[in-house]
């Protein structure tokens, strides 16, 4: 057990943890700003922001003996017996001229700035900086240039921490980012012809620390202020990454990464940050209809549910295919729904859709090819409760075969997913209720026409492709005529008060050895399944 | 708090002496105020026939107006400062890149809720540029709720309207950028 000693206080850490200054006293509550320093990039100490008294305590004696000078607590290991002061008259000098250094080259257009609201340089001013500013220089608009297809770079309002070259250095591997000309004029920039465009390039505009990088996309949109973040699961791959979903009065503007060792660090990708678009298309279907004869006419959602109910009962032969993009208490209760009226009905996996190969980082991060948060839950749901695994293809040959009288068939795919020479397949079918977020061949077929609830709009539990399960609530609320599908499957088990899902869980981690699990309190960044499957192969 | 905590200090009613319970003294106290207001110079005016003189147009809060910079555009840069000072959320915003060179960002839509406004002032005070400001325009009417809906053109004609009368509170800040 090692002893740092942060302002007097004294920190136990383990023999084996690696921390820095900073680290070290974010345990203890105290924080060192810094700007160049990441958890997940080197050590470059070049911002000198975080400069701090640091010393060596005698073990022997007790006598510390101090380093005269201030000292980057970023690139000061916390040892054993090692001493820091943040708090001094010397730190908080030394803080507040490295403030105005910043700020005799910056625009101060805060006003303007999209950062304004959670930018470095602001808060720290107000916190560390000087009442007054010195020289006189007047406010005046950053140059800016284009640096990719996602990022506009300020070039005036930059601090030159190099964060971002050092993101596309040792994240991505990409290296189109660097630093040009010396001292007072460098600059951020990259290759003539070699524009920022990596997947992965979105990332650069949350790493900045002040609002040099914006996001293109996101740009002047909205200020930061005026949006809530709720804790979110991308699902636009099987990694699923935690992100933040950023909105406002129910209007998602942003998505931002949520740090999580177990999956995606501190990133995630573009297809996840600016995946979101789907949710206010205005493609989307927002109508629950019925087909009466050739006709379609809208259904109120407050009958709805008896009116499904009695014809499913009627069915012969049922199927219900879960779709990966259903959170696993959802395909769980829609299952268990259509197999405590027919026990005899079939539960498929639905369609998984897979885009390319998996793509890996140098440091790890991965895209997945397979383009859905949960078809490792669902699957195991579908299977379980089947008793054996029907995919998509074995499925759609016994429709084929006319096999099943009654299909429902739950999708939510963000993206077309089925082409029409699929969709003629259901023809035999009698019944065939589709409930999805866009029209599609088969929508075009169905009996019932309910329409689906995007991602930020569902609450429940991704288990992503290693076997990590993340509860997360909704964001925003569906619009008016979308009935999410877990208050929907909820209603039909005729199950008493609002749709919870945590209830749902609870029962889940029951039933099956799988979501175990699951049964005590589910971190932010949530559980590891695997753990009962090795208990079981023991 | 309990009744019988030490901090409370209870205070008796002070006692009322012959003329005090009769009323007499409040009475005529009461009778004279009114006389004197019988006498003394009329300040209301039968507005509509009669218009009020407004004495400060500095400091009076009308409705709203956008101003315009010396080259006629409008002087906004959609910081979004004033509909967040906003208690009312009246002011809706959208902001695009703006299509000068000497400007980053500026409104594309901006849009108040005349009805909504409850004139308090705080979008002017909020405002770095100096951009939105109330003038001394009163009589605000409509025949409808979606034409007490001020879009841009129309803050910018109020300011058309009244900048001879009002002049601007204050000279641009923007500054180009030294070289």
């Amino acid at each position: 057990m090692a002893t740092v000693i942060i302002d007097g206080q004294e920190l136990e850490i383990g023999d084996d943890e690696r921390l820095n200054g900073i680290q070290a006293a974010r345990r203890l509550g105290i924080e060192i700003p810094h700007y160049c320093w990441h958890p997940g990039l080197s050590v470059v100490a070049s911002c000198r922001m975080c400069l701090v008294e640091s010393g060596t305590r005698d073990p022997e004696n007790g006598k510390v003996s101090m380093i005269p000078k201030v000292v980057p607590a970023c690139q000061t290991p916390a040892r054993n017996n090692t001493v820091f002061v943040t708090n001094s008259e010397k730190v908080q000098h030394a803080r507040a001229m490295v403030e105005e250094d910043l700020l005799i080259r910056h625009p101060v257009d805060c006003s303007i700035c999209d950062k304004a609201g959670e930018c470095y340089l602001q808060d720290y001013h107000f916190e560390y900086g000087q009442k007054d500013r010195r020289a006189d220089i007047k406010p005046f608009n950053s140059r800016r240039r284009s640096l990719g297809p996602t990022i506009t770079l300020f070039v005036d309002r930059c601090v030159m921490c190099s964060r971002c070259v050092r993101f596309t250095r040792e994240v991505t591997g990409t290296d189109e980012l660097m630093v040009i000309n010396r001292g007072a004029h460098e600059e951020i920039d990259v290759f003539p012809g070699y524009p920022l465009e990596n997947k992965l390039s979105g990332n650069v505009a949350d790493l900045c620390p002040v609002g040099a990088l914006g996001d293109k996309d996101f740009l002047y949109k909205q200020r930061v202020w005026f949006m809530k973040r709720h804790a979110n699961v991308c699902s636009r791959c099987s990694t699923g990454c935690s992100i933040y979903t950023e909105e406002n009065q129910d209007q998602v503007w942003r998505i931002k990464p949520r740090e999580n060792q177990h999956v995606n660090q501190w990133w995630i990708c573009d297809e996840g940050r600016y995946g979101w678009k789907h949710v206010h298309d205005p493609q989307r279907v927002t109508e629950l209809q019925r087909r009466e004869g050739d006709e379609y006419v809208n259904v109120e959602w407050s009958e709805a549910p008896e009116l499904l109910d009695q014809q499913l009962r009627d069915a012969k032969n049922l199927a219900v295919v879960l779709s990966p993009f259903l959170t696993a208490e959802e395909a769980y209760l829609l299952a268990k729904y259509a197999r405590t009226m027919h026990p005899e009905a079939t539960i498929v996996l639905g369609h998984v859709p897979a885009v390319g190969k998996d793509e890996k980082f140098p440091n790890g991060f991965t895209i997945r090819a397979e383009k859905c948060p949960n078809r490792q839950g669902v699957e195991e749901i579908a299977s379980r409760m089947n008793g054996g695994l029907v995919t998509w293809d074995d499925f759609l040959g016994r429709v084929e075969a006319g096999e099943f009288d009654v299909v429902w068939i739950t999708g939510a795919y963000p993206d077309a997913w089925h082409d029409e020479a699929t969709a003629e397949k259901f023809d035999s079918v009698a019944l065939l209720i589709v409930q999805d977020l866009f029209p599609s061949p088969l929508w075009d077929r169905a009996t019932w026409r309910l329409p689906s609830a995007a991602f930020a709009e569902r609450e429940g539990s991704f288990v992503n492709h290693a076997d990590r399960l993340q509860s997360f609530k909704w964001a925003i609320r569906p619009p008016a005529s979308v009935m999410v599908e877990g208050r929907l499957y909820w209603r039909l088990l005729g199950e008493k008060g609002l749709y919870n899902a945590r209830q749902v869980m609870l029962e889940m981690a029951g039933e099956f050895n799988y979501f175990a699990p699951a049964h005590r309190e589910i971190p932010e960044t949530g559980v590891d399944l695997k753990v009962t499957q090795l208990a079981q192969s023991v | 708090m309990q009744p019988n905590d030490p901090a409370i200090r209870w205070a008796e009613e002070p006692k009322l002496g012959l003329a005090g319970k009769m009323y007499l003294p409040l009475f005529f106290q009461g009778l004279t105020t009114t006389a004197r207001h019988l006498v003394s110079p009329k300040v209301t005016v039968s507005y509509p026939d009669q218009e009020p003189q407004i004495d400060n147009p500095l400091i009076y809060r009308g409705v709203h107006r956008l101003n315009k910079d010396e080259q006629g555009r409008v002087k906004c840069v959609a910081c979004f400062l004033c509909a967040t000072a906003c208690p009312a959320h009246c002011i809706d915003i959208v902001g695009v890149e703006s299509p000068w060179p000497d400007r980053e960002k500026y409104p594309e839509s901006f849009t108040i809720d005349e009805l909504r406004c409850i004139y308090c002032g705080m979008c002017e005070e909020a405002c770095p540029v100096d951009a939105i400001e109330l003038t001394s325009l009163y009589n605000l009417t409509g025949r409808s709720r979606e034409e007490m809906v001020f879009d841009k053109e129309k803050l910018l004609s109020v300011y058309d309207e009244t900048k001879d009368k009002e002049p601007m509170r204050s000279l641009p800040i923007a500054a180009p950028r030294p070289e």
